[in-house]
C-alpha cells in the first residue's frame, strides 16, 4: 500500500498550525496556498488572542467564563461542545506558541501581558505589540519550515485550489489545483484533505479582509456538495477607513480614550471638517444613547452609523463616512495613548489625525458562518473527544474544515481576539482526528484510486477553464464584482430588510447571467491574475446567494444579523409593575423566537440556487438566555428571565418526578 | 487636485521574453495609492494611447504594509506598493509615476519577482526555535520587557525583499543571503530557547554567501519599510561569528 498522503489548503494560522502538527505525528502533508503562507491574510490581526490565565483566574475567571463569554456574545448559535474544548485548550496554546519564540508584551516581571477586550470583564487577551496576527504566523511558520527541511512537508506556495476530487462513493480522494503562474492544472491525489481558506470579506467589494479573502475556495467546496453553515452571520466592526483600495481597521481604543462621532447637523454644509462650529456639528451617538455616548456596543454603533449615512449625512460625497474626532484631545496625550493606530491612519491617509477629524464607515471584517463541520462530544467532559474522526469533518468523508473557513466556533458574533484562538485550536485538534479517520481507511490509499477519477475531474476544469476563455460578450468582470460589493453591503450586512435583500438575491442572478457573458482582458497562459480573479468571482457569486438567502430566511434579530421589522422591543414602561409585565412578554416572545430560530442554516448548493435547511444547535451546557447587551430595559429583562426559568425548572422536575422516574 | 494620474510601468510577459514600457492615464480619486491605481488598470486595461492591452500583473495580499508581497519599485525607490500614496508621489515628480518590478530578483511576470531565494535563506540559517514538539509542557521562558522590546522590531520583518533589493552585494556575482535572514539569525540567536542552537546558525553565516559578503553599504536599513536596525543586527552577528571562529578553532 502507498503512503496515506494529506493534503492542507491554505497557510493562515489554521493551515500551519494543521500541518506542522500532522507533520509532528509522522504524516507526510502538502501544503497549497494562493501565494507563499508567510503572506496570509492572519498577519492583519492586531489585537491579541483569549485565554484564561493566572491573572484572571484569580480574579474569578475560568475556562468556564471564557466559554460563557463566547457562547454569549455568539447569541447561543454555536455547538457548545466544540467551544468548550476550545476555552479549555485557550492557555495550553498560548504556552505552545511562547515556546515557539512568539514575542508576546512582557510584565515587568517578564510573564506575559493581558489586556482587556470587547465581550468580557477579564483581561485575557495575550498580545504581541500591534501586530499579534503577525507574529503567531510567523511563529508557526517558521515551525512549518524547518518540516520542509525534514521533508515532511512538501509546500506549493503558487496553487490555487479548484476544487476537491470526490469518488463515486462520495469519498474525498484529494484536490485539483492550478500552478499560477505556469497555469498548468493538476490533481493532488490525497486521502484526506483540509480547507484552512479563510473568510470571504471580498464578496462585500471592501473590506478589512486581504485580498485572498475571495472565499472562491469555499465556495468551491460548496459547489461541490459540501454543505455551507451559517452564511449569514458576517461581522461587521464600526470603525474601518475606508480608502480608494480597502478598509483598513480603526481601533477601538480611539473612541475609549475620548474620540467623538460626528457628521454635520446640515447634510448639506460643504465647510472642511474643522470650519464647523460645534453647535453645527450633530454627535448623533451621544444624543442618542447618552449614557454610552460614542462607547455604544459596536453593533449598535455600527447601525447608528450606517442609518445616519443612508439618510444623507455622509460626510464623505463619493461614499458612506462620518467624522471620528480626536483633535480636541491635547496632542501630548494622544501620542502616549494611542500613537500605533493613529500612525496607521497617517501612513496610509496621508493626514494628520491629531490636526484632522478621521473620516470612518463600518466595514466587512469577518466571516462567522463557514463549511459545516462535525463533531464528536466527549460524555465525561462534555467537552470534545480528541482524536475522534469527526471533529472539524465536513459533510464529504475525508474532507476537512478548519480556521475562518469553517463555521465551528463563533455563532451569531464573534467575541474580539477570539478567532486566532479558534484559528489555532481547530488546526491542532484536526490532526488527531484526521490520523485516526486515515487509521480506519484501510481499503486503499488515494493513489490506488483509478487515475480516470483524478484525469476526469482535471479535465472538468480544464473545460470550465475553456468556457470562461471563450465566452462571448462585453461584460467587465471588475465591474460585476463592484456591483456585487454594492448590493452586498447595502442590503446584507448592518440593517436587514427582506424587501431588500429578495431584491439583491434577483440582482444576483442578473448577475450571474451577466458573468456568463463576461470577456477577458488577457489571454496568457501564464501568471494570468485577471483570469484567476474572473473565475473566482463566479465563486463569489454563488457563495453569495448562500449567504444572502439564510438572510434572507431568517426572521429574527440575533447577533450580526439585524432585522429590524422582527426586533422585540424592551421594556420602556415607568412605573415597576407594567415594566415588569412587559419584560415578561419580552421574554415569553424571545423564548418563541429561540423554539423557531435557534438553529444552524444549512446552505446545499444547487445550480437554481441554494436550498437551505435547518438544523439543531447543541445547547447542553449553557442554556440559551437574553443577549441584553445594551438593550433599553436590559436590567429588568435579566431579572424576569431568571425567574422564568426557575420556574420553568421547577416545572420540568415537577414533570420529570412524576413521569420520569427510573424504570 | 490633479483629474489624472500618469503611470509609466515596466513590462515583461514572461521571464524569457523582453521588456517593455507602457503608460497608463487613470482618473484621479482622492486618497489613492499605488495599489489602487493597479487596480484601476486592471479594471480597465487601455494605455495612454487608447490602446487595450493586458492587465499589469502585480503582488499584493493585505494592503496594510504587514504581508510584505507588494514591494516594487516606485519612482526609483523600493517600497511598499500600499504605503506608496499617490499624492506623495506626485509631489516627488508631478509628471508621472513610474513603477518597475525589483532587479534583484527572477521576474514572474510585469511586477512579479520570484523571492524564493528569501525563503530558502531561512531554511539555511535554521530561523526558528527547535522546540522539543507541540504537547503541552508549560509556558515558554520567562522574557523580560527589555528583551522583548528589542526582538519585537526583529520578529516584523516580512521578508519583503526592500532590503536585498537596495543592497549592492547582491548581484549575479554573489550568492549573498542578505540583511533579513542574517537579522533573522540575532533575533533567535538572542531567544532563550532559539540560542541552544545558535552555533548551528553562526557555521551557517559563516559559509559563502553569509556575513561575510556584506560590504556595509548600509542602504538596507534605510529602505526598510519596517524600520528594522538591520545594520545593528549585522553588528551583532559579526561579534557573535567572530566570537564562534576562535570557539570553534580552540576546541578544534
Ligand atoms: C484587520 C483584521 C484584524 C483582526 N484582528 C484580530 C484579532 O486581533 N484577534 C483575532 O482573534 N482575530 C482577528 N482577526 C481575524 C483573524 O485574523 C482571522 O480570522 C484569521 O487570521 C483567519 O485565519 P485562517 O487561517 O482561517 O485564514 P487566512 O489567514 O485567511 O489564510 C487563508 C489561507 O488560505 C489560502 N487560500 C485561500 N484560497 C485559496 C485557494 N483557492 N487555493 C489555495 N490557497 C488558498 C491563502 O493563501 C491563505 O494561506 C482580524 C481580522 C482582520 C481583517
Ligand atoms: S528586513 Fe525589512 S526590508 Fe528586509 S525583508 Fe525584512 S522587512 Fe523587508
Amino acid at each position: 500500500m502507498a503512503e496515506q498522503r494529506v493534503v492542507v489548503i491554505g497557510g493562515g494560522l489554521a493551515g500551519l498550525a494543521a500541518t506542522m502538527r500532522l507533520a509532528e505525528s509522522g504524516r507526510t502533508v502538502d501544503l497549497l496556498s494562493l501565494g507563499p503562507v508567510k503572506r496570509s491574510h492572519s498577519v492583519c490581526a492586531q489585537g491579541g488572542i483569549n485565554a484564561v490565565n493566572a491573572v484572571t483566574r484569580q480574579l474569578g475567571d475560568s475556562e468556564w467564563k471564557h466559554f460563557d463569554d463566547t457562547v454569549y456574545g455568539g447569541d447561543f448559535l454555536q455547538h457548545q461542545p466544540p467551544v468548550k474544548e476550545m476555552c479549555d485548550w485557550g492557555p495550553k496554546i498560548i504556552d505552545l506558541l511562547d515556546r515557539l519564540g512568539v514575542m508576546f508584551n512582557r510584565t515587568p516581571e517578564g510573564h506575559r501581558d493581558y489586556r482587556r477586550f470587547g465581550g468580557t470583564l477579564f483581561p485575557r487577551t495575550a498580545f504581541a505589540g500591534a501586530t499579534t496576527g503577525q507574529q503567531l504566523l510567523y511563529a508557526l511558520d517558521e515551525q512549518v519550515r524547518w518540516w520542509e527541511t525534514e521533508n515532511r512537508v512538501y509546500k506549493h506556495e503558487m496553487a490555487e485550489f479548484l476544487g476537491p476530487v470526490i469518488d463515486e462513493q462520495g469519498i474525498c480522494r484529494g484536490v485539483v489545483a492550478q500552478d499560477t503562474c505556469t497555469m498548468v492544472i493538476r490533481a493532488f491525489p490525497a486521502d484526506a484533505v483540509v480547507l484552512a481558506t479563510g473568510g470571504c470579506g471580498l464578496i462585500f467589494g471592501k473590506s478589512t479582509n486581504s485580498m485572498a479573502c475571495t472565499g472562491a475556495a469555499n465556495a468551491r467546496a460548496y459547489r461541490a456538495g459540501v454543505h455551507y453553515a451559517n452564511g449569514e452571520f458576517v461581522q461587521v466592526h464600526p470603525t474601518a477607513i475606508p480608502a480608494a483600495d480597502k478598509l483598513r481597521l480603526m481601533s477601538e481604543s480611539a473612541r475609549g480614550e475620548g474620540g467623538r462621532v460626528w457628521v454635520p447637523r446640515d447634510p448639506k454644509d460643504a465647510r472642511s471638517a474643522r470650519e464647523i462650529p460645534d453647535g453645527e456639528r450633530w454627535y448623533f451617538l451621544e444624543e442618542r444613547y447618552p449614557q454610552y455616548g460614542n462607547l455604544v456596543p459596536r453593533d449598535i454603533a455600527t447601525r447608528e452609523i450606517f442609518s445616519v449615512c443612508r439618510e444623507g449625512y455622509s460626510v464623505d460625497p463619493h461614499g458612506y463616512a462620518v467624522y471620528l474626532d480626536l483633535t480636541h484631545i491635547p496632542r501630548a496625550d494622544l501620542d502616549r495613548k494611542l500613537a500605533g493606530i493613529l500612525e496607521i491612519y497617517e501612513k496610509f491617509q496621508g493626514v494628520d489625525p491629531r490636526d484632522e477629524p478621521m473620516k470612518i464607515f463600518p466595514g466587512v471584517h469577518y466571516t462567522m458562518g463557514g463549511l459545516w463541520c462535525g463533531y464528536e462530544v466527549d460524555p465525561h467532559t462534555g467537552g470534545l473527544k480528541i482524536g475522534a474522526p469527526a471533529n472539524q469533518m465536513t459533510n464529504i468523508p475525508g474532507l476537512y474544515a478548519i480556521g475562518e473557513a469553517d463555521y465551528q466556533y463563533h455563532g451569531a458574533n464573534r467575541l474580539g481576539a477570539n478567532s486566532l484562538l479558534s484559528c489555532i485550536f481547530a488546526g491542532l485538534i484536526v490532526s488527531p482526528s484526521i490520523n485516526a479517520y486515515l487509521g480506519n481507511l484501510s481499503r486503499k490509499t488515494a493513489a490506488d484510486s483509478p487515475s480516470s477519477l483524478f484525469e476526469h475531474e482535471v479535465e472538468r476544469h480544464q473545460e470550465a477553464e475553456h468556457r470562461l476563455r471563450n465566452a462571448t460578450g462585453h461584460e467587465n468582470p471588475y465591474t460585476i464584482h463592484r456591483e456585487l460589493g454594492e448590493t452586498m453591503t447595502r442590503d446584507v450586512t448592518v440593517v436587514r430588510h427582506n424587501k431588500n435583500i429578495a431584491e439583491t438575491l434577483s440582482t444576483l442572478d442578473e448577475l450571474t447571467d451577466r458573468y456568463r457573458h463576461v470577456r477577458l482582458s488577457d489571454a496568457a497562459d501564464w501568471a494570468n491574475q485577471h483570469l484567476a480573479f474572473t473565475r473566482a468571482l463566479g465563486d463569489m457569486l454563488e457563495l453569495a446567494k448562500a449567504i444572502a438567502k439564510g438572510a434572507l430566511l431568517r426572521d429574527e434579530c440575533r447577533g450580526a444579523h439585524y432585522k429590524p421589522e422582527f426586533e422585540i422591543p424592551g421594556p420602556d414602561a415607568t412605573d415597576q409593575d407594567t415594566l415588569r409585565r412587559q419584560a415578561r412578554q419580552w421574554c415569553e416572545r424571545f423564548r418563541a423566537r429561540n423554539e423557531q430560530w435557534l438553529k444552524t442554516t444549512v446552505a446545499e448548493y444547487h445550480p437554481a440556487g441554494p436550498a437551505i435547511r435547518y438544523e439543531e444547535v447543541d445547547t447542553s451546557l449553557i442554556p440559551p438566555r437574553p443577549r441584553t447587551y445594551g438593550l433599553k430595559g436590559a436590567g429588568v429583562i435579566d431579572d424576569v428571565w431568571k425567574v422564568m426559568e426557575a420556574e420553568r425548572s421547577t416545572a420540568e422536575q415537577r414533570y420529570m418526578g412524576s413521569a420520569g422516574a427510573p424504570q | 487636485m490633479p483629474r489624472f494620474v500618469t503611470l509609466t510601468i515596466q513590462r515583461q510577459d514572461r521571464p524569457e521574453t523582453r521588456r517593455y514600457w507602457q503608460t497608463f492615464c487613470i482618473p484621479y480619486v482622492e486618497q489613492m495609492n499605488v495599489i489602487s491605481c493597479l487596480q484601476a488598470i486592471a479594471a480597465d486595461p487601455t494605455t495612454a494611447d487608447g490602446e487595450a492591452t493586458t492587465p499589469v500583473a502585480w503582488d499584493c495580499n493585505c494592503l496594510e504594509e504587514v504581508c510584505g508581497a507588494c514591494s516594487m519599485n516606485i519612482n526609483g525607490r523600493v517600497r511598499q506598493a500600499c504605503t506608496a500614496l499617490v499624492d506623495a508621489l506626485l509631489e516627488e515628480n508631478p509628471n508621472e509615476i513610474r513603477l518597475e518590478p525589483m532587479s534583484k530578483f527572477p521576474i514572474v511576470r510585469d511586477l512579479i519577482v520570484d523571492r524564493s531565494r528569501m525563503f530558502d535563506a531561512l531554511k539555511r540559517v535554521r530561523a526558528w526555535i527547535p522546540v522539543d514538539g507541540y504537547y503541552h509542557i508549560g509556558p515558554g521562558p520567562r522574557i523580560s520587557p527589555r528583551q522583548q522590546e528589542e526582538a519585537y522590531p526583529l520578529t516584523r520583518c516580512m521578508t519583503c525583499g526592500c532590503c536585498l533589493e537596495a543592497c549592492p552585494q547582491i548581484n549575479n556575482a554573489s550568492d549573498f543571503i542578505g540583511a533579513a535572514a542574517i537579522s533573522q539569525v540575532i533575533l533567535f540567536n538572542d531567544h532563550p530557547t532559539g540560542k541552544l542552537i545558535a552555533h548551528e546558525r553562526l557555521d551557517a553565516i559563516m559559509e559563502p554567501g553569509g556575513i561575510t559578503e556584506c560590504g556595509n553599504a548600509q542602504n538596507c536599513v534605510k529602505v526598510c519599510p519596517k524600520d528594522i536596525p538591520l545594520t545593528d543586527s549585522i553588528a551583532k552577528a559579526g561579534r557573535q561569528t567572530s566570537i564562534h571562529a576562535i570557539t570553534r578553532w580552540l576546541s578544534r
